[in-house]
């Protein structure tokens, strides 16, 4: 029997961004990374193009962390205190497509490092690796708007991905995007309507859409990823009917927010009938990510290389799987 | 999708009569469509339209019982693609897969584990529902024999997977089996009329699986004129893509065309090598758009995430999750014990009880009305100030079960701390601003100020 076309007809496609610049083009990145450009519902290749696949930034912190349980702190105790080493073994040894190095040092209640510092830290990542970088603040902003314009001038031709303009605060970090020639990523909490009027905003004072990434802050599995998956579900859908200033790039912080969650972090002892905690993080960070991508995800944060792997694994079997 | 006022409009008399009260057919038909009005208004429709008519406004995906009782399962009818549409209604089903190739030690092992599959999340009780026998040894004997102690040994659902319609049926023919509805596993092209027979026969729901949505929309149209009306359907796709893409059709199908041949709920079994990669999976599928879903692999760190994504995906994004507005005892509580308060939003408020749980200090929790939203969003929607917070002390006499009157408060909300003061008298102390703090602060700032203070 005949089935019905259920083939759905899209007059938008997500915009295409470009991270990282090589040297023909100003930079010292030896690829570049794309993402976005998806004319269709997530994976249906049958009605558009699914666009870029989705990409893998692994965080590197400038300062240790404190609070890693033993599971997560593995893989990287012989590099957690270099983040150019960090970063390097993120991408040699797990294939990481882009580093995202998050300066929590930078926080004033974290160690309130100076510019000079941060900028050091980056400088010795981008000579340590060859893939594209963002750069994340400490979402203090008086604390952001004194470092990141350092760093964007430091880095200026990188065509770095840096983090983050909000409704509040957005003149500074995209004065500096624009000069230097970095992406940005807009942040707007759970909220769709301050999404699209944080990039008008940015728009507005001449900044170039194909150079934006969305942020809408993640919630881990069990902890609110079901507002971030319908928030970033409600986007797409309005990308894919053709608004432009929601068609555009989405990324998620996985990572952070999955091992945040008791049920990626307690102990066995802590949590019996639960199984391994050796298992059960890693995989709490996957399924977070390959839950979250159904809704429409360009850019993934990560942690454990256990959960890179596999979510790797994942987005290239929805590419290929039944050619 | 249900008929449009255009296509109602052509199976009614047409001849204005007004006696439905509506100046035309027209208008009628359009009320009909927005189920406004009630075809039997009319008094001059014709009985085939009336058939057309009620058959269209059958639900698009057939609900499909399983099992009996309080715990019967019931998948499909739903609604919407996109979750915030509306809400996704019935929570898929997990289940594990059992080969009957297992010997007595290892059924009886494995039957230990999978009944320990459950876990409490936010207040919930989350667990499997069903275990799927396998006929893998194409011995019926043996089908019939395990078949019967899982069943007779474990409470879940059951499904009966075999090709086999003989298996089946001397698997059915145990005592008490059939009344228990299990989903028969299933028919396909070449043996669906015995199948469709059995399931007929014995009331049960039938599986229904094929490597084409062609052949099962054809498979459906034939066993539903053999008398099956409950069935579950199997698109075996070639890897996480294609199934991604079957479930997807299959849905929309449904929903969009109106497509009854293939108006049922799905189900997928997984059988991944790889223990994360099996799990992703699943997930996806429950995403999009999965009924049942059958696991090879069954460790607790993997089946609490996936029951997770469940929960997750199958929330009503309408309504947030509340817990009742009241004073909550973690642990044995004295007249000494701290007492902090939070909202009535489920997922802050759980976050909250799990940190204070975890810190072993005895502790009351003072959940607050702020109509199930978070401390910062209450805050500012000024669901959550002072007064509010007054108010619930007062309801819950908070005061009189302690010796001290020293209240904790969220960090993020530091900035009522005066206010609060002045309205209530107690002494204010400023909690951490995450949850995740509260373990530390509890064992120290609360030992040093609050208690001894």
């Amino acid at each position: 029997m005949q089935i019905p076309n259920v083939t759905e007809k899209w007059s938008g496609t997500v915009t295409e961004v470009t991270i990282g610049a090589t040297k023909e083009e100003g930079g010292t990145r030896q690829k570049v990374v794309k993402v976005g450009g998806a004319s269709c519902i997530p994976f249906m290749d049958f009605e558009g193009s699914p666009g870029h696949k989705p990409v893998i930034a692994m965080d590197v912190l400038d300062v240790p962390p404190e609070d890693w349980p033993p599971a997560l702190m593995e893989p990287f105790k012989d590099v957690i205190s270099d983040p150019a080493l960090w970063a390097k073994k993120c991408v040699d040894k797990y294939g990481a497509d882009l580093i995202c190095i998050k300066l929590d040092g930078i926080h004033p209640d974290k160690g309130n490092r100076g510019a000079e510092e941060a900028v050091k830290t980056v400088r010795s990542v981008l000579q340590a690796v060859g893939v594209p970088l963002i750069i994340w603040g400490c979402d203090d902003t008086q604390k952001d708007n004194e470092v990141l314009p350092k760093i964007s001038q430091a880095t200026k031709g990188e065509r770095c991905l840096l983090a983050s303009a909000t409704q509040d605060n957005y003149k500074n970090i995209v004065a500096n995007c624009m000069a230097d020639g970095h992406n940005l990523v807009t942040q707007a909490p759970v909220d769709v309507n301050i999404q699209k009027q944080v990039n008008i905003l940015v728009t507005d004072i001449g900044f170039p859409l194909d150079r934006i990434v969305m942020f809408q802050t993640t919630g881990a599995l069990g902890y609110g990823m079901e507002y971030a998956y319908s928030i970033q579900e409600r986007e797409r859908l309005a990308a894919l009917s053709g608004d432009k200033f929601l068609a555009l790039p989405v990324l998620c912080n996985v990572g952070y927010e999955s091992w945040r969650s008791k049920e990626a972090k307690s102990k066995d002892e802590e949590s019996p009938g639960w199984g391994l905690a050796a298992e059960r993080g890693p995989l709490w960070e996957t399924i977070t990510a390959v839950t979250l991508i159904q809704s429409g995800v360009d850019i993934i944060r990560m942690y454990h290389p256990k959960a890179v792997a596999a979510v790797k694994k994942h987005i290239d079997a929805l590419y290929t799987d039944g050619r | 999708m249900a008929l449009t006022g255009l296509d109602i409009y052509k199976l009614l008399p047409k001849t204005n009569c007004k006696k439905c009260g509506r100046p035309t057919c027209l208008a009628f038909a359009m009320q009909l469509a927005q189920k406004k009005a009630n075809i039997d208004e009319c008094p001059d429709v014709s009985e085939q339209a009336k058939q057309t008519l009620g058959a269209a406004s059958a639900p698009p995906i057939k609900l499909v019982t399983i099992g009996a009782g309080d715990n019967a399962l019931r998948v499909g009818e739903e609604n919407v693609l996109f979750r915030h549409e509306e809400k996704f209604y019935h929570p898929a089903g997990v289940a594990v897969a059992v080969s009957d190739r297992l010997s007595e030690a290892e059924l009886d092992k494995k039957l230990k584990e999978v009944s320990a599959l459950r876990f409490h999340r936010v207040g919930t009780e989350i667990g499997i529902n069903l275990v799927a026998i396998q006929n893998d040894s194409g011995d019926k004997d043996a089908f019939a024999r395990v078949s019967q102690k899982v069943s007779s040994n474990i409470n879940l659902l059951l499904i009966l997977a075999s090709q086999s319609p003989e298996a089946m049926a001397q698997a059915l023919s145990a005592d008490g089996l059939a009344a228990k509805r299990p989903l028969l596993y299933g028919a396909n092209n070449q043996n669906f009329e015995s199948m469709a027979k059995l399931a007929k026969e014995k009331n049960c729901p039938l599986g229904v699986h094929s490597t084409s949505l062609e052949e099962l929309a054809d498979l459906t149209e034939k066993i539903k004129t053999l008398g099956v009306s409950e069935m579950v359907l199997n698109y075996q796709g070639n890897g996480v893509r294609d199934v991604l893409q079957g479930l997807t059709r299959l849905r929309r199908a449904a929903l969009r065309k109106n497509f009854r041949s293939l108006g049922f709920p799905t189900i997928t079994f997984l059988n991944d090598q790889d223990p994360y990669g099996e799990i992703a999976q699943a997930s996806t599928y429950l995403a999009k758009y999965a009924g049942i879903l059958v696991l090879h692999s069954y460790e607790p760190w993997q089946v609490l995430p996936l029951l997770t994504v469940r929960q997750n995906i199958y929330t009503d994004p309408q309504k947030p999750v509340q817990v009742q507005p009241k004073l909550y005892e973690v642990g044995q509580v004295t007249p000494d014990s701290p007492v902090l308060f939070t909202t009535n939003f489920s997922l802050t408020y759980y976050s909250v009880e799990g940190e204070v749980e975890a810190s072993r200090i005895p502790t009351y929790i003072l959940a607050v009305d702020t109509e199930g939203t978070s401390v910062l969003t209450a805050y500012s929607g000024d669901k959550l100030n002072e007064k509010v917070v007054a108010k619930a002390m007062n309801n819950t006499s908070v005061g009189e079960r302690l010796k001290h009157k020293k209240l904790i408060i969220p960090g993020l909300v530091a900035v009522m701390s005066a206010k609060l003061k002045d309205e209530t008298g107690w002494d204010i102390l400023v909690g951490p601003k995450e949850a995740s703090g509260l373990p530390s602060y509890l064992k120290t700032t609360w030992d040093r100020h609050g208690k001894k203070g």
